[in-house]
């Protein structure tokens, strides 16, 4: 651990303890002394469990060879079982075979040990003995056999003919098979460990790398040099991910920002202009003004141009407020239709003064999951403009369809609807740049510069339509503008007034009705 | 009317006092909480219009629900500089009759006054029929006549006639209408109200040469029998 991993360059005090405080180094500590003492029990199995074969096998070898001495000294007795054991020490290439065979009274009569171990005393257990042999000391296994009555003794009713049989193997061979096997597994262990080791400290080396980057870019943004942004590897990894997810927010903190700034611009601009207009109506008034008459009028007007101040203030504070996503608590299930029919209600009438008609094209039932009193600012707002830039003599179409697949970018809830919400008019539309800026904040596009209205309009109606997660588009007709609003419906709501969106054949989903001035079949529900 | 006036801002309290009285009212005026809640329990009033945030501990929320937890029905006017939709929801279910909001045009406030002081007197008795000069308005056929004659009108300007005969001889403001006919809570930009004012008078008042719909300059709308 000669490098502490500092995330940041400052203050190297206590560096050991700094050490441990790098997620990384713990991460990847853990790791590897997770990985050694799991190597180490797994090493440990085989040890156990290869000596434990190795001692078995001794035992079941020595047992196999007494009994088959046995049934030869069954067969023919001591010299029998004589010749037996010279053969076998004669076969026995390893040398390490231990025979002897004893009389009731403890004499040699065969085998390979000149006397009887002292220490030998039962018949029913292993006994581990140093032994020489060759010159070598070794240690060796053995057991003591009481040989069974032969024929003779039989016949005498002796079931124990007294005569005793040592059989055991040398165990030198296997003891340095036994270290060698200890040996290779503990160098394993070791290698293991240092291969974990320098594993973990190269997972520590990438995710401090990763950490650095993110650390890094996140300072530099904090000290405020907000075009920094997280480099891309390109294969889509979760690194990719996190850094995608980090642009994202830069990029969304960097949009926050300029419209605030944008904001900023705007208010001292736009509200110091009626504010301007009105001081300095005040002002003349109170220089100027011959009488009475004068003066209340100067002041009136003044009055009037504060008030648009207070309705800018109103509407900006109205849109910071809904972008904040407050409202969403006011949110309910309600049927959009009777609703724009409402809207389209109170502007049918200013559209006819103006020589406008107003034709509606609306599902029957349009289940909505929204805010009720927002929805109908944002239509309000739309037909407003729609009216207001169109000429005599031509038409204002608000069409309200709902469709069951998800439209561009638009996610819908699983089972959801888009709800499509249009209004066209035959007026002076926008130029593409206009377009890309109309709802931004006090823009207001060359063209409408002369008509009266604050720039808010659609910047709220865009506003409204995040709240809800749609989006809202504009397109050019010829003559005039589109726009065209893309609300998700919650499934919740179809479901509430038994709307299936994926169901072809609903029934009077689609009948469409018009309406245009006084006449009209819906005017029940007005 | 008798009007107690709990506002802090002496600038809004003394113009809101000097309006009422040239309205033809009695004021009783107060700078604080605690001060506005001993009048409102001690002294017998036709309309209180409250400042929602007071010095002094009590501020108006505090104060209206207090005096409605006395079973005290005065008609309150909360007058606020709190817009959003919330604060108004919030001060009408604490008890408020009605919510304007700072900034104001005094013939609003006024007309809201006249409004709620009238509905104190006249909401007991459910009317089916509003009879105006010649003007009559069936409530429960929903028609309307005017010299014998009927008059055909859309269900909204049936209900917009409604409000302002049920308003006879008071300034109904364009923002009262909004709210009161079409349940709208917000600033519709252009003259809607207007239009459907003018509609309804082309139906009402232009066959039958005396009008009953007039417009207040800067004010709003009254119907009223010459």
């Amino acid at each position: 651990m000669k490098d502490p991993a500092p995330l940041h360059d400052t203050a190297p005090r206590r560096p050991r303890l700094r050490a441990f405080r790098s997620a990384s180094l713990r991460f990847s500590l853990a790791y590897g002394v997770l990985f050694a003492l799991s190597s180490i029990l797994f090493m440990s199995f085989i040890w156990w469990g290869t000596i434990g074969f190795l001692e078995r096998q001794v035992e079941t070898a020595i047992n196999a060879d007494a009994r088959a001495l046995a049934e030869r000294w069954v067969m023919g007795g001591v010299p029998t079982l004589a010749l037996t054991i010279e053969d076998r020490l004669e076969q026995n290439l390893d040398d390490d075979a231990i025979y002897m065979v004893i009389d009731p009274e403890g004499n040699y009569l065969a085998g390979n040990v000149s006397s009887w171990p002292a220490k030998v005393e039962y018949t029913d257990r292993w006994y581990s003995l140093p032994d020489t042999r060759a010159g070598l000391r070794g240690l060796a296994e053995l057991h003591a056999y009481r040989l069974p009555g032969t024929a003779q003794t039989h016949t005498a009713g002796q079931l124990d003919s007294g005569y005793k049989l040592l059989v055991g193997r040398d165990m030198r061979a296997r003891s340095i098979l036994r270290r060698l096997l200890t040996d290779s597994l503990l160098w394993a262990w070791v290698m293991v460990t240092l291969l974990a080791v320098s594993g973990a400290m190269l997972v520590h080396r990438i995710f401090r790398r990763m950490v650095k980057t993110v650390a890094r870019t996140t300072s530099a943004i904090a000290h405020g040099d907000l075009n920094r942004r997280m480099p891309l590897v390109g294969n889509g990894d979760e690194m990719d991910q996190v850094a995608e997810a980090i642009n994202e927010m830069l990029d969304r903190i960097v949009r926050l920002m300029d419209g605030v700034r944008e904001v900023s611009n705007s208010i001292a601009h736009d509200l110091r202009t009626p504010i301007t207009r009105a001081r300095t109506q005040l002002e003349d008034a109170a220089l100027h003004a011959r009488d009475a008459d004068e003066l209340r009028a100067a002041i009136e007007r003044a009055v009037g141009n504060l008030d648009n101040i207070t309705a800018v203030f109103e509407a900006l504070l109205r849109i910071a407020q809904i972008e904040t996503g407050a409202r969403r608590s006011a949110f309910a299930t309600f049927d959009l239709r009777p609703v724009l029919f409402d809207i389209a209600d109170l502007y049918e009438a200013v559209a006819e003064t103006h020589g406008i008609g107003l034709e509606l094209d609306m599902d029957d039932v349009l289940p909505f999951y929204g805010d009720r009193s927002l929805i109908q600012q944002a239509v309000a707002n739309l037909l407003d403009n729609a009216i207001k830039f169109s000429p005599e003599h031509s038409t204002v179409r608000l069409s309200a369809h709902i469709a069951p697949v998800a439209t561009g970018r638009l996610v819908t809830p699983a089972g959801g609807a888009i709800l499509k919400v249009e209004i066209r008019d035959e007026g002076i539309g926008m130029s593409d740049e206009d377009m890309e800026r109309a709802t931004e904040r006090f823009f207001r596009a060359e063209k409408a510069r002369n008509t009266p209205g604050s720039g808010l309009g659609l910047a709220m109606v865009r506003a409204i339509v995040h709240l809800h997660g749609g989006e809202i588009q504009l397109s050019r007709q010829q003559p005039g503008l589109v726009v065209r609003l893309l609300l998700p419906v919650a499934s919740s709501a179809l479901a509430e007034y038994g709307y299936d969106p994926f169901d072809d054949d609903m029934p009077d989903m689609t009948r469409t009705s018009h309406f245009s001035h006084q006449h009209d079949t819906n005017s029940d529900v007005l | 009317m008798h009007i107690l006036v709990v506002e802090d801002d002496p600038t809004v309290r003394n113009f809101v006092a000097k309006g009422l009285r040239e309205a033809g009212h009695l004021t009783e005026l107060t700078d604080n909480g605690k001060d506005g809640l001993f009048l409102a329990v001690s002294e017998k009033f036709d309309l209180i219009i409250l400042d929602r945030m007071l010095p002094g501990g009590i501020d108006g929320l505090r104060l209206l629900e207090t005096i409605r937890a006395q079973n005290n029905t005065t008609p309150v006017l909360l007058l606020s500089a709190l817009a959003d939709v919330d604060d108004r929801v919030q001060g009408l279910k604490a008890g408020g009759d009605d919510y304007v909001t700072k900034p104001f045009a005094f013939s609003e406030l006024l007309a809201r006054v006249e409004a709620l002081g009238r509905r104190g007197r006249t909401e007991q008795v459910p009317q089916t029929k509003l009879v105006v000069a010649d003007l009559e308005i069936d409530l429960l056929s929903r028609t309307v006549r005017r010299a014998g004659q009927k008059i055909d009108l859309q269900p909204r300007e049936f209900r917009l006639l409604e409000y302002l005969t049920r308003h006879t001889g008071q300034v109904v403001t364009r923002t009262m209408l909004l709210e009161g006919v079409w349940d709208y809570h917000f600033d519709p930009q252009t003259n809607v109200i207007d239009v459907h004012v003018s509609r309804l008078r082309q139906k009402v008042d232009k066959p039958f040469g005396t009008p009953l719909i007039h417009t207040i300059r800067n004010a709003g709308y009254m119907l009223r029998a010459e």
